[in-house]
């Protein structure tokens, strides 16, 4: 099959960036959407002319590293699936496809289709954590864990750190992927003795980056490979306006 | 056989690593601080080692490829991580771990690392579920537990199909800790690109910005390599795209003993590869073989669909060969009864190059809805990659690339020939022989980070207290320069052929020749096969833009440049061992049923290749003693 | 006074301080419509009940004392709201500074995409709205106290009930997205309501949206009558009203 591609080309991040054409011939519909990429830019290769920078790394859904705007939508048109998972059998023959780096002022884009995540980095070391040392952890059947909150847990733990979730918010909002790992801490008895000093210190952080509000817009569910809904944005205010409005964060 | 002391400490096996530990020399806590520790790698070894010895106080610098340190490829581990807890009183043990992983590994590993892998494991699962790691639960509120890789006890933990992930995340979190309190400093998007090595010891690497492209200088009192394994060298794997032999191998360069670099598994439930510009192979969860049974058809060149083939007329090959084990065979011994039935020509899909793995009987005995509470996640995944529906048809699997056992070579401290060089996780060749089993790459890396390194490297330190460190040293000038002439040399040849198109062909040369069984005559053409592709690569290779600049395909054309040398070793490695063991079959070498033939008396020991020389190879023997198991025949009939 | 000013810098502070003044004017169209519905009742009815607003906690409170603290909540609440609601606007312009060339959304609804406009034009709506019957400045025929009188004539004029429609329409959609958002915005989730809480704001925005139109609707059927001109005592008191 045939696919045109309409994607953002950008030297650098001071330079104003372009959409540029290229129509890629001979495409297996078996192919991946980022195999799709890899054909482009052999062809690019061969014809002397730079090839698209675009992240990725597992190709499986797991790493978080890939991701761009298809269509207009974070990880393409297939919902619950990144975009190295997404494959052309979800085109047509003949299909124009729009291709954007994630926008938002705190991951500014680095190159073509690749931006700087360490943001949400920076999130999780200002306290995304259980501070416990190397050695000295007791049995690990010594902390019993109700089976509902261990799956929940995880639920939210299941987080790739992708930034979907901020790049479809019309906001350019970080609190799902927060939420995410606050909720994730928050549910576990581990993650108890921090739980409000770790909440306010993230979202703290979170707002310091320059990432935008939730207006609980619902986009960033809907895009989330990993199907972590806005209930995790709930527990995540609740957390932080107790912690902050009631005072419990000592110190902070 | 010069410096080959492996160093194990003496004494009796189970006492070994606690009687060391107390002996090993200590840091004191104020001198920590003065010591610079550069870790390369951010996987499940790096990343715990590097936050275990943030913690202690040392100043660690972390380095990774990707953009942060969380997109490790342990990420991707699927399955589980062992640990000899015993929770479910069935008879686990450490000795029992430590034997079944020997054995597993076809009596290929040094009994005195493999002991202390086991009885780590149990302090292991303690830490991540202390660091929030959300493991697996009964109803009770306990971890729950399964069997994993046809093991006969259930001592494999997991996180649903994301253990590596949850463990990585744990990992990753005590390292942002560390970051926060100043003691790590973290170089995303940085790659090492050669290692330092003045008077015969490591001092600090070379490092490029992905981004800037500026080449960095590193010293460090310790050097620690935990950048994973190489099965990129096949280009098709389950690795993920970045993963790489360029610091192993440029170490190696600089006088790194390599071990075993032959020894790779294959694992055998992947799905098949469907088309020429596929990229990646996937890797389908193993204990899909708890359930689903292997089959392909009995006639060559079979037409009908999966369902119109009555049961008669279907091979269950592995039920019929391996009565006692069936499809829990082990990986390799799995893997190679597929390829066996795909090149007879019975292979199933488009392209013939897949066996079935059916879940029809197990979901008319246990119901859909418990195949899907088990499995749902993987035949979703299964289903979205092929557009096939598993829970109707068969899926189609085949085996691929997953593993490298072999790596730089370490003493029992985990340290590579080059004193102040560790290497820790998939990147040494410590723990798993000739065959890794599952679920216990994850265990390994962890008790190297966590539980090992942090002890000897600070009985290493403790020597080298009020010794400067320097990046302005002869030594580090003359590899910035040959690294320089390197990229340059990359840029400069502006042939015709890209990146990705040597890097297939090289694969596949690899794979057909040094993959599931290997060959004197197969080897040794791939052997000049290797070398004309490298001049072809030096010849005619076309990399486009600058080195002063995000420039990917020139990342990668580094990568390929190292896997096209390691794979001469690899097949060197091969021939080199003349008998079958574990992941290495060499067809020469079977006992009249098919089975490998290991050869004691010859080869019960560690090829360790020595590049001191450029250019070329000595080979070092460390012999393996087996003082508390006696190597038997693997038989799973 | 660090704290206040501390937690005003929380965005989500602001987001839980625009749900609960939400609230409080959601609580107050809320007793609006119920009241207003008293029109269907008579002039003498709505107009008594105009008056016993005016009337309660007395004597304790002074005559219009709790009116004018009522008043004053609401006040409070708009400027909160409202604060609230430019602030983080500009947080969020600020967050992604070029846009896309086209986002294509998956499930972002109508309401939710439009709040500010909504907002804005409900602001607007409520000036006019006070100007008219309350203040009676734009009114045609506006009589301090018969506030049924001027209902009816007021709202008689089909272009001003127009308006009254389309600005009752806005704020049903408003309704609709705000009082789903408050649950998230406060952090109130749990299993066991949340599948209730969409349900409970589209319940509120079409009972307040429906209850609201009755009036103009109903006058602009012929169901409420006009009334002869002796009903309804004038009182001088309420030509204040609310000064701007
Ligand atoms: C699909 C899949 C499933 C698996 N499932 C299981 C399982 O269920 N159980 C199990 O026990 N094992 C499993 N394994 C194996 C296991 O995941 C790996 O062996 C293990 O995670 C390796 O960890 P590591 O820390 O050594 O290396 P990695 O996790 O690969 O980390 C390597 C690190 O080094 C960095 N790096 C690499 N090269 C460079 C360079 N040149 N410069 C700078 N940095 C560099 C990378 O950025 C990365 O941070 C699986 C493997 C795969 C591929
Ligand atoms: C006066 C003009 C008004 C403006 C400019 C305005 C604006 C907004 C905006 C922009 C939001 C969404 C904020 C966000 O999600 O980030 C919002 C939410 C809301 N508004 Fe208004 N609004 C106004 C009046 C009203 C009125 C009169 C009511 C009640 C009847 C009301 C009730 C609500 C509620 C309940 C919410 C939800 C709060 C939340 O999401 O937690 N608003 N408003
Ligand atoms: C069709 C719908 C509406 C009708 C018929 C109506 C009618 C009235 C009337 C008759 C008064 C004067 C009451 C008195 O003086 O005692 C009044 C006051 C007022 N209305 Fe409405 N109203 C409507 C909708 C709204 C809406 C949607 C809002 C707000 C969002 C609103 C806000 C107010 C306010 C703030 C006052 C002044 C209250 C006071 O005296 O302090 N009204 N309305
Ligand atoms: S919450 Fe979902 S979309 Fe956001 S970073 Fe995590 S996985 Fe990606
Ligand atoms: S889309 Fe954005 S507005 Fe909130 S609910 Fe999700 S973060
Ligand atoms: S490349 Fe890893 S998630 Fe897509």
């Amino acid at each position: 099959m045939r696919i045109t591609l309409e994607i953002w080309r950008q030297e650098n991040p001071a330079d104003p960036g372009r959409f540029e054409t290229f129509a890629v011939d001979d495409v297996s519909a078996e192919s991946s959407f980022l195999e799709l990429l890899d054909q482009l830019n052999i062809r690019l290769e061969r014809e002397g002319r730079r090839p698209v920078a675009f992240d990725h790394d597992c190709r499986e859904g797991i790493c978080g590293a890939c991701g761009v705007m298809i269509q207009g939508t974070a990880h393409g048109p297939r919902a619950r699936i990144t975009a190295c998972q997404l494959h052309l059998r979800e085109f047509a023959d003949g299909d124009t496809v729009r291709v954007e780096p994630w926008r938002a002022a705190a991951m500014p884009v680095l190159r073509d289709l690749i931006v700087d995540r360490t943001a949400l980095d920076r999130i999780v070391q200002a306290g995304g954590y259980v501070s416990v040392n190397t050695g000295g952890a007791p049995d690990a059947n010594s902390i019993p864990v109700q089976k509902e909150h261990s799956d929940l847990a995880f639920d939210a733990a299941t987080c790739i750190g992708c930034a979907a979730c901020v790049a479809q918010c019309p906001n350019g909002a970080a609190q799902l992927f927060v939420a995410a790992k606050v909720g994730h801490l928050a549910m576990l008895p581990q993650g108890q003795p921090e739980r409000y000093r770790r909440v306010v210190a993230m979202v703290d952080q979170m707002e310091a980056e320059g990432f935008g509000s939730c207006s609980n817009h619902r986009e960033c569910e809907a895009v989330c490979p990993k199907g972590i809904g806005v209930e995790w944005i709930a527990r995540l205010n609740r957390d932080y306006l107790v912690a902050k409005v009631g005072g419990l964060a000592r110190g902070r | 056989m010069t410096g080959l002391d492996a160093r194990v400490p003496p004494g009796a096996l189970e006492h070994k690593w606690r009687e060391y530990r107390d002996d090993l020399k200590l840091v004191a806590p104020n001198n920590r601080r003065k010591f610079r520790i550069l870790v390369v790698g951010s996987g499940l070894a790096g990343a715990s080692c590097a936050a275990s010895l943030g913690e202690l106080g040392y100043q660690v610098d972390c380095f990774c490829y990707q953009d942060s340190a969380r997109r490790a490829h342990s990420i991707a581990a699927q399955g589980g991580i062992n640990a000899a807890k015993n929770y479910r009183n069935d008879g686990d043990s450490v000795f029992r771990l430590f034997y079944d992983t020997i054995k597993g590994g076809d009596f290929r590993s040094r009994e005195a690392n493999v002991y202390r892998l086991a009885e780590i494991s149990l302090a292991i699962i303690d830490q991540a579920v202390a660091q929030g790691v959300p493991f697996a639960r009964e109803y009770g509120g306990l971890l729950d537990n399964r069997s994993f890789g046809g093991a006969q006890v259930s001592r494999t933990f997991y996180a649903r199909g994301q253990t590596g992930q949850q463990l990585l995340l744990g990992a990753y979190q005590a390292l942002s800790r560390q970051i926060a309190a100043g003691t790590v400093r973290m170089h995303p998007r940085t790659e090492m690109l050669d290692l330092v090595v003045e008077e015969g010891r490591a001092v600090g690497i070379l490092t490029r910005d992905l981004v800037s492209g500026a080449i960095q200088r590193h010293a460090g009192s310790a050097v620690v390599i935990a950048t994973g394994g190489y099965s990129n060298v096949y280009f098709l794997s389950t690795n993920a795209k970045g993963c790489n032999v360029t610091s192993i191998w440029r170490a190696h360069r600089r006088g790194a003993f390599l071990a075993n670099p032959s020894f790779t598994q294959i694992h055998p439930t992947c799905i098949p590869q469907s088309g020429e510009m596929q990229s990646k192979l996937t890797l389908m969860s193993e204990s899909l073989r708890n359930d689903g049974r292997i089959w392909v058809p009995l006639r060559v060149g079979e037409e009908r669909s999966a369902a119109e083939i009555p049961e008669a007329e279907r091979d269950y090959y592995l039920e019929r060969r391996y009565p006692a084990f069936g499809n829990l065979v082990p990986r390799d011994v799995a893997s190679r009864n597929a390829k066996h039935v795909v090149d007879e020509g019975r292979g199933v899909g488009r392209l013939r190059n897949g066996v079935f793995l059916d879940f029809a009987v197990a979901i008319g005995n246990l119901g859909r809805a418990r195949i899907e509470a088990k499995y749902g996640n993987l035949f979703e995944m299964y289903a979205s990659i092929t557009g096939e529906n598993p829970y109707e048809t068969p899926m189609r699997i085949y085996p691929a690339p997953h593993y490298t056992m072999g790596g730089l070579w370490v003493d029992y401290d985990l340290q590579s020939n080059l004193p102040g060089l560790f290497v820790l996780g998939e990147a040494n060749f410590s723990d798993h022989g000739a065959n890794r089993l599952g679920a216990s790459a994850l265990m390994q890396g962890l008790a190297d980070g966590y539980f090992v390194a942090p002890y000897t490297i600070a009985n290493f330190l403790s020597s080298h207290l009020g010794e400067g460190t320097s990046t302005e040293s002869q030594a580090f000038h003359d590899v910035e320069s040959d690294v320089r002439a390197r990229i340059d040399r990359l840029l400069a040849v502006q042939g015709g052929r890209t990146v990705d198109e040597l890097h297939r062909e090289l694969g596949r040369v690899v794979w057909d020749e040094c993959g599931m069984s290997r060959k004197r005559a197969g080897l040794e053409s791939a052997i000049a096969r290797v070398r004309d592709l490298r001049d072809e690569f030096w010849g005619d290779l076309k990399v486009v833009g600058t080195g002063e600049e995000l420039n990917q395909s020139l990342e990668r054309a580094g990568r390929v440049a190292d896997f096209l040398e390691l794979a001469e070793l690899m097949c060197i490695d091969a021939l080199d061992r003349e008998e079958s063991c574990g992941g290495h079959f060499r067809e020469e070498y079977q006992t009249a049923e098919g089975e490998a033939l290991r050869d004691d008396e010859r080869y019960s020991h560690v090829s360790v290749w020595d590049m001191s020389e450029p250019g070329t190879w000595r080979l070092h023997r460390e012999p393996l003693l087996f003082e508390n198991v006696t190597p038997s025949t693997r038989s799973y009939r | 006074m660090k704290r206040p000013a501390s937690l005003w810098r929380s965005a989500i502070v602001q987001k839980a301080a625009m749900a609960v003044s939400g609230l409080v004017l959601f609580g107050f169209v809320l007793g609006h419509m119920a009241g207003n519905l008293k029109a269907f009742q008579g002039p003498e009815k709505l107009n008594a009940y105009a008056e016993w607003l005016r009337e309660i906690g007395a004597p304790a409170v002074p005559h219009g004392g709790v009116l004018w603290v009522a008043r004053a909540t609401l006040l409070l609440a708009v400027a909160v709201h409202v604060a609230a609601a430019i602030q983080l606007t500009l947080v969020n312009k600020k967050a992604r500074p070029r846009g896309y060339k086209r986002l294509q959304p998956v499930q972002l609804d109508y309401a939710s995409r439009t709040m500010r406009w909504s907002g804005i034009l409900i602001l607007a709506y409520v000036v006019y709205h006070l100007m008219h019957l309350t203040w009676g400045n734009v009114h045609p025929d506006f009589r301090p106290g018969d506030v049924y009188a001027n209902l009816v004539t007021g709202l008689g004029q089909w272009p001003v009930a127009a308006a009254y429609i389309v600005a009752n329409l806005l704020l049903g959609l408003h309704l609709y997205h705000g009082l789903w958002s408050v649950f998230q915005s406060l952090g109130l989730d749990h299993p066991v309501y949340r599948g209730a809480r969409k349900p409970f704001a589209v319940v509120f925005a079409v009972v307040v949206t429906v209850g609201f139109l009755a009036v103009p609707v109903g006058v602009l059927a012929g169901w409420l009558e006009p009334v002869p001109r002796d009903v309804g005592a004038p009182r001088a008191e309420l030509a204040g009203g609310i000064q701007p």
